[in-house]
């Protein structure tokens, strides 16, 4: 089977934003099949305009294309109108760079960032015209895989993937396509055959090999069903970002998408500790990427793509230890002829990075953010996120003193041992921006956004109950009106209602399979976003599965419970985590483990690598384990440990 | 010094917006490192304006943009097509470049009516050629439309400057002014015909009895068979 664009091509004018199926962005490829090579088709399980620009999947893309025994193509959720279109004709689920169709391919693969994408895809799973299910497909079917943070717990989606890649992906997908290939030579014979080889491939998890036992709503076990398959399943994680120079033809969107700029990936991994955080938990160890290796990137790629703007990512840029000196050269490059922008997504809270901020800011002047996530001192201690107010009014003053006029500030509520005074301190903390703000400009705003907590997997909180829609909207009415008279804060908040679906995805079990089915087939596709979000039928879903929302999402854990994701490894141990989150609920703190001796938590011992930095220096002026005497702040007094007690 | 370009926009990237193709010509500009003027003010944007726009789905071999470049940025205003065009996604290409004279009227302003030829489908050709008859025959042509957001029934008649047909395809000129006429409301003024592909093969400048292309195409400067390969 070929193309099928020429049946695509009618139904475009009738949907919207028909540039979402066209494909033909600069970088794409149109790769030439073979049955000596394995197809894979890369599917971001939501709309183009937020899927295109995710870095996982263009990287994946781009060193699959590389191999001589391997094609990758692209697809994405096909939005509600074009999915009508797709159906009433029965056309299936396509990729975008041939438009081939997609049970075409070898293997379906995933990209889960997000616990609420999970029913797109099932959707595109069946639009692909494949069984939903995994025991019902046959070898004539592709097999169908999934990556990314939300693999880490990957039993809700255990009925329907065949396998799972935890980790970083660069190296496994070769082990995969070597295992897919030589399956393929030999005539694609037992699909059992061909999971059971993999579920030996470091990093791979097949829960068909597994076996689950439960004890009423408890688990009790997840053992393998065969000696060759591993009890516990290790990520995979690449020692040396410097090796992995990818993408290196990111792709230009002829669309608008999300993110529409160049990305560069300066480290990978966090060390910061906080406690709320499963990307900080999962990707450690800290590996940057050289300085002079960010640098080529960034000139190659401003060059070849013609964006004016570039963003630094990871998980907390300004923590990147050459961060001047790569900042300070992209902004002074002659060839960026000063119209080129940087943005550091996920600044650190502190008048140094301000400073950073204003260097790029001769460029060009965007909204600060910055991301507390707690109201009160003692709330951060126990979220381990060490910002104290010196640090966050030192930048405000700083920030609107060189001429902001927007700040923007991130918090989280529904955290462990919240009380009204710490959501309130939310408020305290706006209200007090604004006030140093309009010493300085008259059209200060700052904005604070509030999301409600959802504990994750392998991660210290992992334990705690979330809180209900009704505590959650009670703390964001509490918000509303500590701030309704006061001009220069406005106050935004996610949908506690949303937040409780996601809780329900984040810690379930192979049980909540059903449930993820039932939403699906009831239509209840793109629920990230709130025009399709109905929680009434992820709660009417769970009811007619006998499975208490409340026992899933509300309760507390205790130490000894087995956990759905006891059997999967992010390296970390598992009583680090727990000693990690009495330390929580004591508010005692841990600092950066970059710069300070080990605690021990698993990740780099067990995988037998280190940190990477770029510089053996800390950044200057940083509020956490680079020098800063934290025991100052706030009125709770500190212990900062200088390692984990045995 | 103001250049004014004309470029196409064939095959799959028809399905891209007005919006998207701005955006793919900013970028272009940066690939060849020709630097562009600047608005000043707040937020600075580089100095490009287009014309009349094109709806998304429609081909066009007669695009236009202005474009200020930089005070001293030494182009070879007429090398720029082929400068750009390997800057540019595939099937977006530019097709004839020249210097805007010193007060030019902008495109919006001086452009007066559009040819198109429309793809239909829906009735056979006889039928068409008699239903484009009895729209030309009659004096007034009212269609339901709706304009920024509020319905409105607009006589179209006037903006109907010519159409035949050949085949199950309408050749028709419309009025851009005092405002632009689609080919869509074109089809719904005849009735019972499908738009199938469309295509915007000129732009008019009609002033004093005279009429000409804002720049006309050069004869080599054709959508080719290889140009529509390369697009689709």
């Amino acid at each position: 089977m070929t193309s099928l664009w020429p049946r695509i091509e009618p139904i475009l004018a009738k949907v919207q934003k028909p540039a979402r199926y066209i494909g033909c962005e600069d970088g794409a490829v149109a790769p030439e099949h073979a049955p000596s090579k394995v197809a894979w088709l890369l599917v971001y399980p939501d709309a183009y305009e937020v899927g295109l620009p995710n870095q996982g999947l263009q990287i994946l893309y781009e060193i699959l294309n590389e191999r001589a025994d391997a094609v990758a193509e692209r697809s994405y959720a096909p939005w509600v109108d074009m999915e009508g279109e797709l159906r009433r004709r029965g056309l299936p689920l396509f990729s975008v760079d041939t438009h081939r169709a997609a049970a075409d391919f070898d293997l379906l693969a995933f990209n889960l960032s997000a616990e609420l994408v999970y029913t797109n895809v099932l959707n595109c799973i069946d639009l692909a015209g494949v069984p939903v299910r995994a025991e019902r497909r046959g070898p004539e079917h592709p097999l169908v895989a999934a990556g990314g943070h939300c693999a880490f717990n990957p039993e809700p989606l255990a009925d329907f993937v065949d396998l799972f890649v935890l980790g970083d992906g660069e190296e496994v997908v070769g082990e995969v396509t070597e295992v897919v290939r030589s399956w393929k030579a030999g005539g694609r014979r037992s699909r059992e055959g061909v999971l059971r080889e993999l579920a030996s491939v470091p990093g791979v998890y097949v829960p068909s090999m597994y076996d689950v036992a439960y004890d009423g709503p408890w688990l009790r076990s997840v053992t393998p069903r065969y000696p060759d398959v591993p009890e516990r399943v290790e990520k995979r994680t690449i020692a040396d970002l410097e090796a992995w120079p990818y993408p290196k033809h990111q792709l230009v969107p002829l669309t608008e998408v999300v993110h529409d700029r160049l990305n560069v990936e300066i480290f990978r991994g966090c060390t910061r500790g906080c406690r709320f955080c499963q990307a900080g938990m999962i990707t450690r160890p800290v590996r940057e990427r050289p300085a002079r290796q960010v640098r080529e990137l960034v000139t190659a790629g401003l060059r070849r793509t013609g964006y004016d703007e570039v963003s630094l990512t990871s998980l907390s840029s300004a923590d990147y230890s050459a961060i001047e000196d790569v900042v300070g050269g992209i902004v002074d490059d002659p060839m960026c002829q000063g119209t080129v922008g940087v943005s550091l997504p996920s600044l650190r809270v502190d008048a140094y990075t301000v400073g950073i901020a204003a260097q790029i800011a001769k460029v060009r002047r965007t909204g600060l953010t910055f991301a507390p996530e707690g109201g009160t001192w003692r709330m951060r201690q126990v979220i381990n996120k060490l910002i104290r107010e010196e640090d966050l009014y030192g930048a405000a003053e700083s920030a609107f003193s060189q001429g902001w006029q927007r700040m923007k500030l991130y918090f989280l509520v529904g955290l462990p041992t919240e009380t009204d005074e710490d959501v309130l301190g939310i408020a305290e903390l706006a209200r007090r921006c604004a006030a140093i703000g309009r010493r300085h400009t008259g059209r200060v705003t700052v904005s604070a956004s509030v999301g409600g907590f959802v504990p994750k997997p392998h991660t210290p909180f992992q334990w705690f109950g979330q809180d209900t829609v009704a505590a959650l909207r009670a703390k964001v009415n509490l918000l509303k009106d500590a701030v309704r008279r006061d001009r220069g804060v406005s106050l935004k908040w996610h949908d506690p209602r949303a937040t409780l679906a996601e809780g329900l995805a984040s810690r379930g079990d192979r049980r909540l399979g059903a449930v993820i089915e039932d939403v699906w087939r009831q239509g209840g596709t793109f629920q990230e976003w709130s025009e399709h979000f109905d929680l009434g039928r992820w709660e009417d879903a769970m009811a007619r599965h006998g499975l208490s929302v409340d026992w899933y999402v509300h309760r507390h854990r205790d130490e000894h419970e087995v956990l759905p994701w006891d059997h999967i490894s992010a390296g970390l141990h598992k009583d680090f985590l727990w000693q990690d989150w009495q330390d929580a609920l004591a508010a005692a703190v841990v600092e950066d483990c970059r710069w300070t001796p080990c605690y021990d938590c698993g990740a780099c011992t067990g995988y037998g690598i280190e940190h990477v930095v770029a510089s053996a220096v800390p950044p200057a002026g940083g509020s956490q384990g680079t020098g800063q005497d934290l025991s100052a702040g706030g009125s709770v007094p500190v212990a900062l440990l200088s390692g984990k007690p045995a | 010094m103001r250049v004014r370009l004309r470029f196409g926009k064939v095959g799959k990237i028809r399905f891209t917006s007005h919006r998207d193709v701005a955006r793919m010509w900013e970028r272009a500009f940066r690939r060849v490192a020709i630097p562009l003027a600047w608005t000043q003010g707040f937020s600075p944007r580089p100095k490009l304006s287009f014309g009349l726009a094109l709806p998304t789905g429609a081909e066009s071999v007669a695009e236009y943009l202005d474009v200020e470049l930089a005070e001293g940025a030494g182009v070879d205003v007429a090398a720029l097509p082929e400068r750009l065009t390997p800057a540019l996604p595939a099937g977006i290409d530019a097709l004839a470049s020249a210097v805007l004279p010193d007060g030019a009227a902008s495109l919006q302003h001086e452009v007066t009516s559009c040819e198109w030829r429309v793809d239909t489908a829906g009735l056979d050709p006889g039928r068409l050629e008699a239903a484009v008859t009895a729209a030309l025959a009659a004096d007034s042509l009212v269609i339901s439309r709706e304009r920024k957001g509020r319905r409105a029934d607009d006589d179209v008649r006037p903006g109907i400057l010519a159409c035949s047909v050949e085949g199950l395809t309408l050749v028709a000129e419309l009025a851009s002014q005092p405002r632009a006429l689609r080919p869509s409301e074109l089809l719904l003024a005849i009735g019972g015909v499908e738009e199938v592909r469309v295509r915007r093969t000129s732009q008019w400048i009609e002033r004093d009895g005279a009429r000409w292309e804002p720049i006309p195409l050069p004869p080599e400067a054709t959508d080719a068979p290889h140009v529509v390969a390369r697009a689709s």
